[in-house]
């Protein structure tokens, strides 16, 4: 069995959207390498509560790597680095005894700060709200075999729906672009034969919404496809490109930068 | 006294809900825009219910904890979803389904609601598909089908190990849809403290603000609560953290009766605890019982690393005490003898609280690459949390609650004992009797929201004279004020222990007298303790911040402080209940193999509890459950 670990923490602590931050210090003494990154953060947690201070405010749920609360960008990476892992499944094995860790929120002009390391994603739910659906009515359906789908279709679009919306593409890139995040979706939907009558506006509509809400350009970093926690491939970026090109030969749509496929 | 009247309708079982949905009265399309409607939750059962409700024209307003709605715990479903499709023509029937999961309930369901559930199976996949959801598909492109929990048959639909994720990302998506044609009000970070009764009926609810504590009501001609099961009264379970029991608890306290509190699920298969500080356990899919076989060593307190127990030293007790079933008996009975081999003292890992699932025969067998392909994403996932490869070394599993069968009790209608109170998903009693089958869980949620509700709640509203009643209305200050002094008193507290340290205290305390084991002493000593506890809280819980914040402390401190109650009616359901069923074991009612014992003479009924006032006991009600075409039989995994 490891030994216990005495970690030195760098936290960003900000009271509201409003306040100004700073990172304070912290000693996290006697971890054990078990424990998963968030349970650090509540033994911390509980240790400041006893002393009369406020604990870190931080956004988990499932802990699981699914529902996609977590994340924070930890020594200099979203959700602390680990390939494939979402900050709730990295555990504490994975420091060395003795090291500091600096953990800050998101940081992205779109996703204002909360508290401490809670930002709000809301700007992902307007674009889910441009189009990120199939417009059909309970009750309305054909029976689910009557539209057969090529095995290899529904497993891309499986893999780009694998997207848990934790932002930590749009936290990673350096325009703040939510490209990755938009292509997923219109890939996945369009991908389904389901999904095909409506790809064309969905991918304008997607699109133009990401431009109001503030987000940068893709200026093809690729820092997203190196962030996500599940693996999702810019390859869907070159998709929708595609889409939207289409899309841009249907309508006029005054669009601003967006990298040729 | 409140009468229970589970209004089934007329009829031979197949006509029910077709004769029921004919004799509901409609809601004109014109006249759906001047009611309001609030959903509570947005899970497979409240994105449902939204959805589908606005699409009709309704007004709705829809609340949840999270930043999203597509964070709900329903997004944590590993396994697969159940239907009666019988795409794999092994013999799948609706009536099959409705047959095996009133048997699975070990005969505490309902029949008629659990036919229904089967009968509306089958359109629940074919919406899902046309959402879009990416189901696994064969190479012919058709949708591909798969054995689970111990039926014999494959109907279980799913999308890798996140057929969860999938189909709330499908609900959430027509959500999404009608958020943006404004059709409903999404009302994110919202935490409902109390439901809101005017004359008798449910006219609306309390939330607060988590962003910045502000306290809220909200008015409407009915309510949905949509808020998912109580697994996390246990402390540790396989919940997630935000997993609450408050919406539903103060609708009791309000006058909803709550049926069947004992009726808890213990899963075999998940990652052991492993330390004092563990926030919640993980559920490794049920699944790999297909492939991995389970044993212990035969000699007591043996700490050897497996690869030195020899074959001859190891028991396989599942496989030698069920030789049909093997490692694949139901989830009660495996949890049950995982904990008999510890409690015997054969348990392995550090805290002898786990039992070896072991892949060696089945990689000899069939090859790493097969077993990377069915159960690649579970290995990887364990290996993450444990740091140990389970290609090499056997897992390591032990039981850990998750899921509640127990819940609101509702009628026919899914409508609790308080008019216009609908209760859906996890977070009522219905379908399930003492036991749920896997892959039904999220079934029952999507049926409840997309094909059930938008029937029953039209029969409602057009059959109700509604008086005005806005936020204006008194009831609504007098329950603000409810709410507000319960917080003003939880931070005036400033004691000295962390509302962790207590909720982990009643877990402990509540797996112990009241978890895989139920005995007549235990549930007694746990009926004394948990009142000290509670006193405790009240005088030394310390809960840092204030309200007009964003304030996790204080949300977990406002939960805690109902699980206490939870807690104490769990334990008297389990103590009333003096019969062994599904995820019930008393130890005074067994076989003597040492099985679970059903009582069919005395408790083939519905618990039904009403809250009396803080000090007093609850009353309990009975349901009396007829069972008509599964006649009950005791189950034997030999
Ligand atoms: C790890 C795991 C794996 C599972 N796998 C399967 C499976 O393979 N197949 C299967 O059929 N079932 C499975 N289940 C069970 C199934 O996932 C759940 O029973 C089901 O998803 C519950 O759905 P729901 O809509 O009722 O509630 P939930 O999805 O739990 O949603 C509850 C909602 O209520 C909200 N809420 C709660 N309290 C409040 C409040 N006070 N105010 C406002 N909002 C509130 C929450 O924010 C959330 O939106 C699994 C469960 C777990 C834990
Ligand atoms: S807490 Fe759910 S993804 Fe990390």
């Amino acid at each position: 069995m490891t030994q216990n670990l005495n970690l030195t923490l760098k936290i960003w602590r900000q009271a509201n959207s409003d306040a100004r931050g700073r990172f304070e210090t912290y000693q996290a003494r006697d971890v054990s390498p078990e424990m998963s990154f968030l349970e650090m953060l509540d033994f911390v947690n509980e240790e400041l509560t006893k002393e009369g201070k406020e604990p870190i405010a931080f956004e988990h749920d499932c802990r699981e790597g699914i529902c996609g609360c977590c994340g924070a960008v930890v020594n200099g990476r979203a959700h602390g680095g680990l390939a494939g892992t979402t900050l709730c499944q990295v555990h504490m094995r994975h420091f060395a005894n003795g090291s500091t860790v600096v953990i800050e929120p998101w940081r992205a002009r779109p996703f204002k700060v909360l508290k401490d390391l809670i930002v709000d994603r809301s700007p992902f739910e307007k674009l889910q709200q441009a189009g990120g659906f199939i417009s059909v009515n309970t009750g309305s359906a054909p029976e689910a075999n009557s539209i057969p789908v090529k095995r290899e279709d529904a497993e891309l679009a499986m893999d780009a729906a694998a997207c848990i919306g934790c932002g930590a593409c749009v936290a990673a890139c350096p325009n703040a672009s939510a490209m990755l995040f938009v292509s997923a979706k219109v890939s996945h939907l369009a991908l389904l034969p389901q999904g095909k009558a409506e790809a064309l506006a969905r991918a304008h509509r997607m699109v133009a919404r990401m431009d109001e809400l503030g987000f940068g350009n893709c200026s093809n970093e690729a820092e997203c496809e190196a962030a996500c926690p599940k693996r999702v491939k810019i390859a869907n970026i070159a998709r929708l490109n595609r889409e939207f090109l289409k899309a841009a030969l249907f309508g006029p749509i005054a669009r601003k930068g967006v990298p040729s496929a | 006294m409140t009468k229970l009247d589970a209004k089934i309708p007329a009829g031979p079982i197949e006509k029910k809900w077709d004769q029921h949905r004919f004799d509901l009265k409609l809601v004109n399309p014109s006249n759906r825009r001047k009611y309001e409607i609030i959903v509570v939750g947005t899970g497979l059962a409240g994105a449902g219910a939204a959805a589908s409700l606005a699409e009709l024209g309704y007004n709705v307003k829809c609340f949840g904890i999270h930043d999203s709605p597509r964070r709900a715990h329903s997004i944590a479903a590993q396994g697969g979803i159940n239907a009666a499709k019988n795409y794999p023509n092994d013999g799948d029937s609706i009536y099959r389904l409705f047959y095996d999961t009133v048997k699975g309930g070990d005969y505490r369901a309902r029949e008629a609601n659990v036919y229904r559930l089967a009968q509306v199976s089958n359109a629940i996949i074919d919406h899902c598909v046309a959402l879009g959801v990416p189901f696994a598909r064969e190479y012919g492109g058709l949708l591909d089908n798969r054995s689970f929990g111990g039926a014999q048959l494959s109907r279980t639909f799913y999308a890798r190990g996140q057929t969860g994720q999938q189909l709330l990302l499908g609900a959430y998506s027509s959500l999404c849809r009608q958020i943006g044609k404004g059709q409903v009000k999404m009302l994110p970070r919202r935490e409902m403290l109390d439901l809101v009764v005017v004359g008798g009926r449910a006219r609306g609810i309390v939330t607060r603000n988590l962003v910045n504590g502000k306290i809220e009501s909200h008015s409407a001609n009915a309510i949905c609560l949509c808020t998912g099961g109580y697994g996390n009264v246990f402390f540790l379970s396989t919940n997630a953290q935000n997993c609450n029991a408050s919406a539903a608890w103060r609708c009791y306290k309000q006058g909803a009766l709550f049926a069947n509190p004992c009726f808890t699920q213990i899963h075999p298969t998940c990652i052991p605890v492993h330390g004092d500080k563990q926030s919640k356990l993980t559920l490794m899919s049920e699944s790999l019982r297909n492939d991995g076989r389970v044993w212990v060593p035969k000699k007591k307190s043996d700490r050897r690393p497996p690869a030195q127990i020899s074959e001859q030293e190891r028991d396989y007790y599942l496989e030698r005490k069920y030789p049909s079933f093997g490692n694949l008996v139901p989830r009660d009975v495996a949890s049950r003898a995982a904990k008999e081999q510890c409690d015997d003292g054969r348990g392995v890992g550090s805290t002898g609280l786990a039992v070896f699932l072991d892949f060696e025969d089945a990689i000899k067998r069939v090859g790493k690459g097969t077993i990377e392909e069915k159960y690649g994403n579970l290995f990887e996932m364990y290996e993450r949390i444990t740091g140990e490869d389970p290609y090499r070394s056997p897992m390591m599993i032990y039981p850990a609650i998750h899921y509640t069968m127990g819940g609101l009790w509702v009628d026919y209608d899914l409508m609790s004992t308080i008019p216009g109170l609908f209760v859906l998903g996890e977070a009522n009693f219905s379908d399930h009797g003492a036991n749920r089958l896997g892959a039904s869980a999220l079934m029952q949620g999507l049926a409840d929201g997309f094909f059930i509700i938008p029937y029953c709640m039209a029969g409602y509203l057009a059959s109700t004279k509604f008086d005005k009643v806005d936020i204006a209305h008194q009831a609504f200050k007098d329950t603000e004020l409810r709410a507000q002094t319960q917080i003003k008193k939880l931070l005036a507290v400033d004691g000295k222990r962390t509302v962790l340290e207590f909720h982990r205290e009643l877990g402990l305390l509540l797996w112990e007298k009241c978890g895989m084991a139920r005995s007549e002493a235990g549930l007694k000593q746990a009926l004394e303790k948990i009142p000290e506890i509670r006193a405790e809280y009240w005088q030394n819980v310390k809960v840092p911040g204030v309200n007009e914040d964003l304030n996790q402390s204080l949300e977990r401190a406002n939960r805690v402080a109902d699980y206490f109650d939870l807690a104490e009616l769990l334990c008297r359901d389990a103590l009333e209940r003096v019969e062994s069923c599904g995820g019930h074991f008393r130890v005074e009612s067994q076989t003597e193999e040492g099985e679970a014992k059903r009582d069919d003479e005395h408790f083939a009924h519905v618990a039904a509890w009403e809250y009396q006032g803080s000090d007093k006991v609850p009353l309990r009600h009975q349901e009396p459950l007829a069972f008509e075409h599964c006649k009950p039989t005791q189950r034997s995994y030999k």
